[in-house]
């Protein structure tokens, strides 16, 4: 008798029904009906009906909102990128041998990673205020330009992505410092007996060995970026006059399928962020060849 | 030598500490204000210090909207999100990274595929079929969809994997059925995922907008975050009651962060999420 290639049949049935029915309903289906919406005309009411093109017709003839809100969404992922370069500094500094301290300053700056982003969103709108905030008074104080950080069109988006760095530093820092742990301690030991100065070695030696970690938190940091709603949703309030210039995709996406209830437009919104994070993430995979080196 | 390694550390030192009060500077900045008066907290310079701390902007907090029930909600989504994750999670990575069957990579490659595409393109559908049921604004409708997430499944088997298989053979051969071995052997051995998983499915449910936002409209019904979201849109200049209720809802991850810091960065290395 043959042995059987596949003695759980009847085990794997009964054990995936409830997860794979979930994945079937919450997941699956999901996807397959938002790409149905996006070729159909209707109101919840009335139903959906498939129509054809119209939609996305209408996204490239006057779809001025969703370019604006893409490209006001990757501005945003790539501002939220400079905060790898910090975290690599900080991440540096951290792991220097004898270093006292290490786990005292990894809770504090990672403490914005688990605070809810509506409740420091508030806290960032405050400081940010044209009127009486403190970042005016900070920077009044020393000379600085003075504004209306997120009521002012030109620099509502750069305000909000100042966030997202502080937001996503814990995680980045994290994630570098377990890429860190895995870099040879002779190696940097061998270019410090060469003479090499601390920024030498971690320019010459540490960074180079690190580009795995560095490329993995680049990518997490894009994909995280392209989904900010949050921060936007409570920093600049539906009046804000920064609103209409600023909005990124995902805020779109809210704005049309669920207060104008044009789902719809929604679906083609939805679709439009899937092909963008898809090519995003696909050139970051490719540009990695010129510069990650795996050991 | 040894001189120029402290005096280097000091350094480091003096770079961190500025690093660290500028991540921490907006939460002292908030709780400060919190226990001002609308007046001082909107002074031209700013007070720095409340001249007598105002605790009535706390209890102002619940007056406003309704935080018991919105804070009941929250709870109860979490733990209903996190027991239903863990069971399904664990379940449906059990079967794929131990058990041999047909169309175990197509089935595989469903929850895989779900991993990669960004939420929005579920969030429609997902409403109308909480709506289909009858469910908008109850609890089940904020934690259904989260409970079934591929993500949990994905960090679950990629534990399982590691797992030596000898296990599950020696158990065969005593008898055992898949469940009771699943149960019994693998389960057990999971509990550093599963702790890693429960944390972050906690912290996204805890913080999670723009679902809750859709399906529970009704202020009874909402969660914390959103009942923060509308807090700001009625009352969006009352500062000291704004900094005193956010800083509320915030305050019981810190606490489990603090608490649980080291499962909290194992979670985060494990799945490197949470951008």
């Amino acid at each position: 008798m043959r042995p059987n290639r596949y003695p759980d049949n009847a085990w794997a049935a009964i054990l995936l029904a409830v997860p794979f029915g979930g994945l079937v309903i919450f997941y699956l289906w999901p996807l397959l009906r938002t790409v149905l919406l996006s070729f159909s005309e209707g109101t919840a009411f009335t139903g959906y009906t498939i129509t054809g093109l119209g939609n996305w017709q209408r996204l490239f003839e006057n779809g001025d909102d969703v370019w604006r809100a893409l490209v006001n969404t990757l501005v945003y992922a790539a501002i939220v990128l400079l905060g790898v370069p910090i975290a690599m500094v900080i991440a540096a500094l951290l792991h220097q041998r004898g270093l006292r301290g290490r786990s005292f300053y990894r809770t504090l700056y990672f403490v914005p990673v688990v605070t809810m982003p509506v409740a420091v969103a508030m806290v960032w709108r405050y400081i940010y205020n044209g009127d009486f905030g403190l970042l005016n008074e900070v920077l009044d104080a020393v000379g600085g330009p003075t504004r209306a950080w997120v009521a002012d069109p030109d620099t509502a988006l750069y305000a909000v992505a100042v966030v997202g760095i502080w937001m996503a530093l814990g995680t980045n820092l994290i994630i570098l410092a377990a890429g860190l742990e895995a870099v040879p301690q002779t190696l940097e030991e061998a270019a410090m007996l060469d003479g090499a100065g601390p920024v030498r070695r971690f320019l010459s030696v540490t960074v180079p060995l690190l580009t795995p970690s560095i490329f993995l938190v680049s990518v997490l940091s894009v994909i995280g970026s392209l989904q900010m709603f949050d921060l936007l949703f409570i920093m600049l309030g539906r009046t804000n006059p920064a609103l209409a210039d600023s909005k990124t995709i995902v805020y779109l996406f809210y704005e049309e399928a669920f207060v104008r209830n044009d789902r719809p437009l929604g679906a083609v919104i939805a679709l439009v962020t899937l092909v963008v994070t898809l090519a995003v993430t696909a050139v970051q995979f490719r540009l990695q060849r010129r510069w990650v080196t795996y050991a | 030598m040894r001189d120029r390694v402290r005096s280097r550390h000091l350094v480091t030192h003096v770079v961190l500490m500025a690093g660290a009060l500028l991540m921490v500077s907006p939460f002292l900045w908030q709780f400060l204000t919190s226990l001002k008066t609308l007046g001082e907290s909107t002074r031209v310079p700013p007070t720095v210090l409340p001249s007598s701390p105002e605790w009535g902007n706390y209890s102002a907090f619940f007056d406003v909207v309704p935080v018991g029930s919105m804070a009941v909600n929250s709870v109860l989504a979490l733990v209903l999100r996190v027991a239903g994750q863990l069971l399904v999670a664990s379940l449906a990575a059990y079967v794929f990274a131990r058990l041999r069957f047909r169309f175990r990579g197509p089935l595989l490659a469903g929850f895989l595929v779900v991993l990669m595409v960004p939420p929005q393109l579920f969030v429609i559908p997902q409403y109308e079929v909480i709506r289909t049921m009858g469910w908008l604004n109850s609890v089940q409708a904020l934690a259904l969809p989260g409970m079934f997430s591929a993500f949990g499944v994905f960090v679950l088997y990629q534990f399982m994997r590691t797992l030596p298989p000898e296990l599950d053979e020696a158990a065969r051969m005593d008898g055992a059925n898949p469940w009771q071995i699943y149960l019994r052997i693998i389960l057990p051995l999971c509990r550093p995922a599963l702790a890693a998983l429960t944390i972050l499915t906690s912290l996204f449910s805890w913080n999670d907008l723009l679902w809750p936002l859709i399906v529970n409209t009704v202020p009874d019904r909402m969660t914390l975050p959103v009942g923060l979201a509308t807090l700001q849109g009625a009352q969006g200049t009352d500062y000291p009651v704004l900094m005193a209720g956010s800083l509320l809802t915030i305050l019981p991850m810190v606490l489990v962060f603090v608490l649980l810091q080291k499962q909290f960065i194992r979670g985060i290395a494990m799945s490197g999420l949470k951008a």
